[in-house]
C-alpha cells in the first residue's frame, strides 16, 4: 500500500479546471519529483493535499485513511508537512514562534492553556542546532533574517514534528549553489530516515539528482509517471512542454 | 555548520525579552513622560495631584476598554469602526433590561456585554464568512447599532439605574474610581491573552501573514469571528461603564469614539497593518490622550485646539517609531 494515494482528484476555480483528474501515488520513504510548466496545477495540487483547498471530487488517502474534509491542522497532525515556496513565515514573529506556529507548546494553568515560551525557545534551539542552520538566536525576528536563514526556519518547522511526508515547493529556486547542495543532502537524509518527499522544482538537474520517480503534470493532469532510471531529461522536457 | 548551544536563544537579553513580551513602543512611554512633565509645569499646581491623576484615569477608562478590543482587531490587520455605536447600543440594552423589564441588576450587566458580543459576532461573521472587508462591515454596523439604539429609546436617554450598577461607574473602592479598576483589570487580562495564549498569538499572526496562518492550521475564519466578537464584547463592557457613570443609557453615547480608540491603539505601538500589537502600549496611548486633554483643560485651552493637539501627537508618535526602527524597515 502506498503512503499517499490520489485518485481522480479534480478542482475547479469557477470555469477554470485547475486539476482534471489527477492520479498518482507516493511510496513510504521515496522521493517523488513533481514537474510541470507554470500553471500546470502543481501548487493547486499540493494545496489540495495539505487541505488549504478542498477537492471537488476524487479521493486522497494518506497512511490508509481518507483526507476528505480534513482541514490543514488535521492533515499536519497526520504527518504531512509542506515547505511553501514563499516559506509561509510570520515575519514579525521570532524564529521559535514560527517553528511552533500552529503547534505551540502550552502549559495548563487553572484549565487555561498558556503558551510556554521558554520551552518553545529551548526546543526550537535544539532543532536549529540539529539541522546545522546558521541562525544566531531563536529570538531573532523571522523577517529580519536572510533568505537562506528564513528557509532554514521553514525547514526546521516542517521537520520538528516527525512527518511521514514532506512536500517541498521550489525549495532551491532562491538559493545559492552551495545552499542548493545543502537542501538536496537534506532530501537524501530524509529518505534515509524513511520520510517520503514530494519535490516540486523547475530545476530538472535537482529532480534527477534526488528523485526515485518523476511525475509530470500538464494542464491539470498527470501525463507521465516514471521511475527516474527509466526516463531521461529529454523525455521529461518533452512531456512538460507537450511535445510528446 | 553548527551553532554553539549557548548562542541559541536560551539566553535572550532582558531587554529583548521585555520589549518582545509587551511589544510596546518605548517612544510612547517617552511621549507620555514628556507630556506629563510639560503639563505639570504648565498647569502648576493643579495637574500633578493624586486626585487629578485619578481623574485622568477615570476619563480614560471607557476609551481604554474600547482601545483594548481595537488592539486585537488591528493586530489581525482588521479595523472596527463600530465600537462607539456598539457601546451606545449595549448601554441602552442593559438599561432597558433593568428599567423597562425590571430585570435584576446582574442581568443588566450581562445584557450590556452580551449585546456587545452579539453585535461584534455579526461583524465577525460577515468579515470571516462573507469575506467583506472589515472597514465596510463595521462601517455598516456603526450605522446599524447606533440606529437600533436610537429606535429602542426613541432617541431619549433611559435614566435611573439600580445602585449596584451605578456603583460600577461612580463607586470609589479604596478611594479609586471603579471604572479605573475595571480598566486596569481588563488591561491585565487582555495583556495575558494577547501575549501568552494562542488566541492572542494567532490574532497577530493572521495580521502578519494570513495565508501562512491558514497553512499552519490556524482556523482563520473562526479566529476572525472571535476577534470581532471580543471587540464587540469589550465595547459592550465600555457601554456598561459609561452608562453607570452617567446613570443612564444614552443612545448618543460614544459618537466618534472609534477614531479615538484607533488613535490610542496606534500611538501605543500596535501596527496599523497588523502583525504586532500591545495592550500595554494601548493603555499608554489612551493615557497620552487623557493627559493631553486634561492638561489642556486645566490650562483653559479650548476643546477646538485639543483636537489639533491629539492629531499632531498621533503623527508625531508614529514618526518617532519610524525613526527609531531605522534598519527595521526591511519588513
Amino acid at each position: 500500500m502506498s503512503l499517499l494515494e490520489l485518485a481522480d482528484v479534480r478542482k475547479n476555480f469557477g470555469s477554470i479546471e485547475a486539476l482534471r483528474g489527477v492520479t498518482f501515488a507516493v511510496q513510504a520513504g521515496s522521493v517523488v519529483g513533481l514537474v510541470g510548466d507554470n500553471g500546470a496545477g502543481k501548487s493547486t495540487l499540493m494545496k489540495t493535499i495539505t487541505g488549504v483547498y478542498r477537492p471537488d471530487s476524487g479521493e486522497i488517502r494518506f497512511d490508509g485513511a481518507s483526507l476528505a474534509d480534513k482541514d490543514p491542522r488535521a492533515i499536519r497532525e497526520r504527518g504531512i508537512e509542506m515547505i511553501y515556496q514563499d516559506l509561509a513565515l510570520a515575519k514579525m514573529r521570532d524564529v521559535a514562534a514560527n517553528i511552533f506556529l500552529g503547534r505551540e507548546i502550552t502549559r495548563n494553568v487553572l484549565g487555561i492553556k498558556f503558551i510556554d515560551h521558554k520551552r518553545m525557545e529551548i526546543e526550537a534551539g535544539k532543532m536549529i542546532e540539529k539541522l546545522g542552520a546558521r541562525v544566531k538566536s531563536v529570538n531573532q525576528i523571522a523577517g529580519l533574517l536572510s533568505g537562506g536563514q528564513q528557509q532554514s526556519v521553514a525547514i526546521a518547522r516542517a521537520l520538528t514534528f516527525n512527518p511521514k511526508l514532506v512536500i517541498m515547493d521550489e525549495p532551491t529556486a532562491a538559493l545559492a549553489v552551495r545552499e542548493i547542495e545543502h537542501v538536496l543532502d537534506l532530501i537524501r537524509n530524509l529518505k534515509s530516515h524513511g520520510i517520503a518527499v514530494i519535490l516540486i522544482s523547475h530545476r530538472l538537474t535537482d529532480v534527477f539528482a534526488v528523485c526515485d520517480r518523476i511525475v509530470v503534470l500538464r494542464q491539470g493532469a498527470v501525463i507521465a509517471d516514471d521511475p527516474t532510471a527509466q526516463t531521461s531529461m529529454n523525455a521529461v522536457v518533452s512531456h512538460i512542454v507537450g511535445a510528446a | 555548520m553548527t551553532v554553539a548551544p549557548d548562542a541559541v536563544g536560551v539566553a535572550a537579553s532582558w531587554r529583548v525579552r521585555f520589549t518582545s513580551a509587551t511589544a510596546f513602543r518605548v517612544e510612547s512611554l517617552l511621549v507620555l513622560a514628556v507630556l506629563t512633565a510639560v503639563m505639570t509645569v504648565a498647569a502648576w499646581p493643579y495637574f500633578l495631584t493624586v486626585s487629578n491623576a485619578l481623574n485622568i484615569l477615570l476619563a480614560t477608562s471607557t476609551l481604554g476598554v474600547l482601545a483594548i478590543g481595537m488592539t486585537f482587531v488591528i493586530s489581525s490587520a482588521g479595523i472596527d469602526l463600530s465600537v462607539g455605536s456598539i457601546m451606545a447600543f449595549a448601554g441602552v440594552v442593559g438599561c432597558l433590561a433593568v428599567n423597562n423589564l425590571d430585570a435584576p441588576w446582574p442581568v443588566g450587566v450581562l445584557a450590556c456585554v452580551i449585546a456587545g458580543i452579539l453585535a461584534g459576532a455579526v461583524n465577525g461573521f460577515l468579515v470571516a464568512k462573507g469575506a467583506i472587508p472589515p472597514f465596510i462591515v463595521t462601517l455598516g454596523m456603526l450605522g446599524v447599532a447606533r440606529g437600533v439604539a436610537l429606535v429602542l429609546t426613541n432617541g431619549v436617554p433611559v435614566y435611573g439605574l439600580p445602585a449596584p450598577i451605578v456603583y460600577l461607574g461612580q463607586g470609589r473602592p479604596w478611594g479609586v474610581p471603579a471604572p479605573v479598576i475595571l480598566l486596569l483589570a481588563t488591561a491585565f487580562i487582555a495583556h495575558i491573552v494577547l501575549i501568552h495564549t494562542r488566541f492572542g498569538l494567532y490574532a497577530q499572526v493572521i495580521g502578519d501573514n494570513e495565508a501562512a496562518a491558514r497553512a499552519m492550521g490556524v482556523r482563520v475564519e473562526r479566529m476572525k469571528g472571535l476577534i470581532y466578537a471580543l471587540s464587540g464584547g469589550l465595547a459592550g463592557f465600555a457601554g456598561l461603564i459609561f452608562s453607570a457613570r452617567v446613570n443612564a443609557g444614552d443612545p448618543t453615547a460614544g459618537i466618534s469614539y472609534e477614531l479615538t480608540a484607533i488613535t490610542a491603539t496606534i500611538i501605543g505601538g500596535t501596527n496599523l497593518f497588523g502583525g504586532r500589537g500591545s495592550v500595554v502600549g494601548t493603555v499608554i496611548g489612551a493615557l497620552i490622550m487623557g493627559v493631553l486633554q486634561n492638561g489642556l483643560n486645566l490650562m483653559g485651552v479650548s476643546s477646538y485646539y485639543q483636537q489639533i493637539a491629539i492629531g499632531a501627537v498621533l503623527v508625531f508618535a508614529v514618526w518617532l517609531d519610524r525613526l527609531n526602527r531605522g534598519e527595521g524597515r526591511r519588513r
